[in-house]
């Protein structure tokens, strides 16, 4: 056990000479690998990085948001979408009571409108809605506060005001207790939305103001007295989405007596659906760079082939002496293996390094936060590994299998 | 007679060069105890550097037997001959044949190596072989650094430091001048005398074989004569040379 550990141990001290004897020569032969494994480390982090901005603003979309809308189907004719509706809140009211998987759910109901203050005019969106949409999908308050249940009872022409619409009316004026005009009604912004961002689509979702939803059906757009246009509800938690759709249809189907036979007249989409979709086009872009990153690193490891097969032939004569002195086959065999290993783990570690450099480079230009696992960088340097034993066994094998004689006359 | 050191019995070394067969050793049979100092002598082509192949294990015998100190060896594979090469036989060549890239040192630190022995041990064998050759003081110079005679005499460390029954010289005085040769001899000889060491050296040169105990003769592949022959003694010839080159710097 012990003679085996010294061998090894001569032959690493062996190819570290040997490495050192060649300084020029090891720099460009590592270089291959070095490159590889650099790339392998920078595409895993941006990888990584990326997923977490995407997961991050898919949160911000709201958490566990299930959309439900009206559809046309069959039996309500061909009728516009929103016509088709038949959607109310006394179906929210129904499933919140109900679906033990839904923790809130809101009304929405959505109009483009013009705001007017002075001699400014925006068109934005205008959301009429609850209390609990704000919680629903995000938002919080940045100055203000909420509006009231006095304030929906009573249909108050009060407004929350997104951070764009605030910026294109008010500039940096404080909003909170001014009038702006939605239409032909004077509101009174009691609240500023914190800013969210865009959507992963590219929606911004600070381009809007939100109202109680009766207002908005009085001061809006003239709407039947409970109509909403959309429900957004929340699961209890993300692994309750799915249970909380399948309740929601079965019991919006019970309401609107839809038989098992006929289509919905209404339709469910879920956050998690959108999020499945962003991880599949990830991952494949991912699988894609980390394929050009490993193939690379393959020309990295033919290139060290090629250079350990040209040092075999250059150290014929020492590889005859060290088999006339009595070196066996093995001995010859691992001292080139372990050279090669050497080599490409020696690339492995520097191009982790150069790696890491570059991470942290972009991530402090970028303003994202790049991380690699501690995993990664094992992979990292376990592959610079495996490459060394995998293009150094035939240069090995090579030198292991010379003759005596022969190697010995060499020139 | 004791049982030999080398023991040769009818050996055949053929070599296949395309359309004919080489036959490099025709029907060798060979026996040299211990403690001999024995020269082979012939001109190029004549097999002795296959038969100095074979005793040291380098090479197998196509046909025949080869004991080395009682075990047949000449049908062992390679590992088992690497074995036999570390553990009995030292090699000293022509054009040394060190490692340019390392100490005289680490030159012969180099068998022990492969013997997993410790750093320690092999450092002290290796400083202990380096003063019984004289060359203490040149522990960590390149070969480079070093003249024929003391690349030769590091050479004769390496091949000494594993303490081996049988030590083969190739041509060993080949590069060297007179002067050089005879004091490497010397050296060969002081070890075969003090420390019983057996030494088969192959030479072309008829003064250099001299200084053996017995000459072997070989042309064609066969042994052509085997005889005692008295010993000259190396360092009396170095004298010799010594005196006569003041004798004639004076006249």
């Amino acid at each position: 056990m012990s003679a085996v550990f010294v061998r090894l141990w001569n032959a690493v001290i062996l190819a570290f000479t040997a490495i050192a004897g060649a300084k020029v020569r090891t720099v460009l032969t590592v270089l291959g690998i070095l490159i590889g494994v650099a790339a392998v480390v920078i595409v895993t982090a941006l990888g990584t990085g990326v997923q977490e901005r995407i997961t991050a603003q898919i949160k911000s979309l709201g958490s566990n948001v299930i959309y439900i809308f009206p559809q046309a189907n069959q039996s309500s004719g061909a009728r516009g979408v929103r016509g088709a509706g038949r959607l109310t809140e006394a179906d929210g009211k129904a499933i919140l009571r109900e679906a033990i998987s839904v923790g809130s759910i809101v009304p929405s109901l959505q109009a483009q409108a013009q705001l007017v203050l002075g001699d400014k005019n925006v068109a934005t969106i205008v959301v009429g809605t609850v209390r609990g949409y704000l919680e629903v999908r995000g938002f919080t308050i940045a100055a203000g506060s909420n509006f009231t249940e006095t304030d929906e009872r009573v249909k108050a022409k009060v407004c929350l005001l997104g951070n764009t619409v605030k910026q294109n009316l008010f500039g940096h004026e404080d909003p909170v207790g001014q009038i702006v005009r939605i239409g032909r009604y004077p509101f009174r912004v009691v609240g500023l939305l914190a800013i969210k961002g865009q959507t992963p689509s590219g929606d911004d979702q600070d381009d809007r103001v939100v109202i109680p939803a009766g207002t908005f059906r009085s001061r809006v757009l003239p709407t039947a007295p409970g109509r909403v246009h959309l429900l957004m509800a929340s699961a209890t938690h993300a692994r309750t989405v799915s249970r909380a759709t399948a309740q929601i249809e079965a019991i919006l189907r019970q309401r609107h007596h839809i038989g098992p036979e006929r289509e919905s007249d209404f339709g469910i989409r879920t956050q998690a659906e959108f999020l499945r979709t962003q991880e599949e086009i990830l991952s494949t872009l991912r699988a894609l760079l980390v394929g050009i990153a490993l193939v690379s690193l393959g020309v990295g490891g033919i290139g060290v082939m090629n250079i350990m097969l040209v040092s075999v032939t250059e150290r014929t004569r020492e590889i005859g002496i060290r088999m006339a002195i009595g070196a066996r086959q093995g001995d010859v065999r691992v001292q080139f293996l372990v050279e090669a290993v050497t080599l490409c783990f020696l690339g492995g570690v520097v191009g982790t390094l150069l790696g890491l450099g570059v991470i942290y480079g972009l991530s402090r230009a970028l303003g994202w936060s790049m991380l690699l696992s501690p995993l990664a960088l094992a992979v990292a340097l376990a592959t610079s590994f495996a490459c060394g034993i995998f293009f150094g066994s035939w240069p090995a094998h090579r030198a292991a299998q010379l003759d005596p004689i022969d190697a010995l006359r060499h020139e | 007679m004791e049982t030999p050191l080398i023991e040769l019995e009818h050996v055949d070394k053929d070599y296949d060069a395309g359309p004919v067969v080489v036959r490099a050793l025709v029907d060798v049979s060979l026996r040299i105890a211990r403690g001999e100092f024995v020269a082979v002598v012939g001109t190029s082509g004549s097999g002795k550097s296959t038969l100095m192949n074979i005793v040291g294990c380098l090479d197998r015998p196509t046909h025949g037997h080869y004991r080395l100190d009682r075990v047949e060896v000449g049908r062992r594979s390679g590992d088992a001959r690497a074995l036999v090469r570390n553990r009995m036989i030292g090699f000293v060549f022509q054009g040394y044949n060190l490692l340019a890239r390392s100490s005289a040192l680490e030159n012969v630190e180099l068998p022990l190596v492969y013997r997993a022995v410790t750093r320690r041990e092999r450092k002290q064998r290796a400083a202990g072989a380096l003063r019984e050759v004289g060359l203490e003081n040149r522990q960590h110079h390149k070969p480079n650094q070093l003249s024929g005679g003391q690349q030769q005499r590091v050479a004769i460390a390496r091949a000494l430091v594993t303490a081996p029954p049988l030590l083969l010289a190739d041509e060993p005085t080949g590069n060297l001048d007179t002067r050089t040769s005879f004091e490497v001899l010397s050296l060969l000889q002081r070890l075969n005398r003090d420390n019983g060491i057996t030494i088969v050296l192959v030479t072309h040169e008829a003064d250099i074989a001299a200084c053996a105990s017995r000459v072997i003769t070989m042309r064609d592949g066969r042994i052509l004569s085997d005889a005692e022959s008295p010993a000259r003694d190396a360092g009396q010839l170095l004298r010799d040379l010594v005196d006569g080159a003041t004798f004639s710097d004076s006249a």
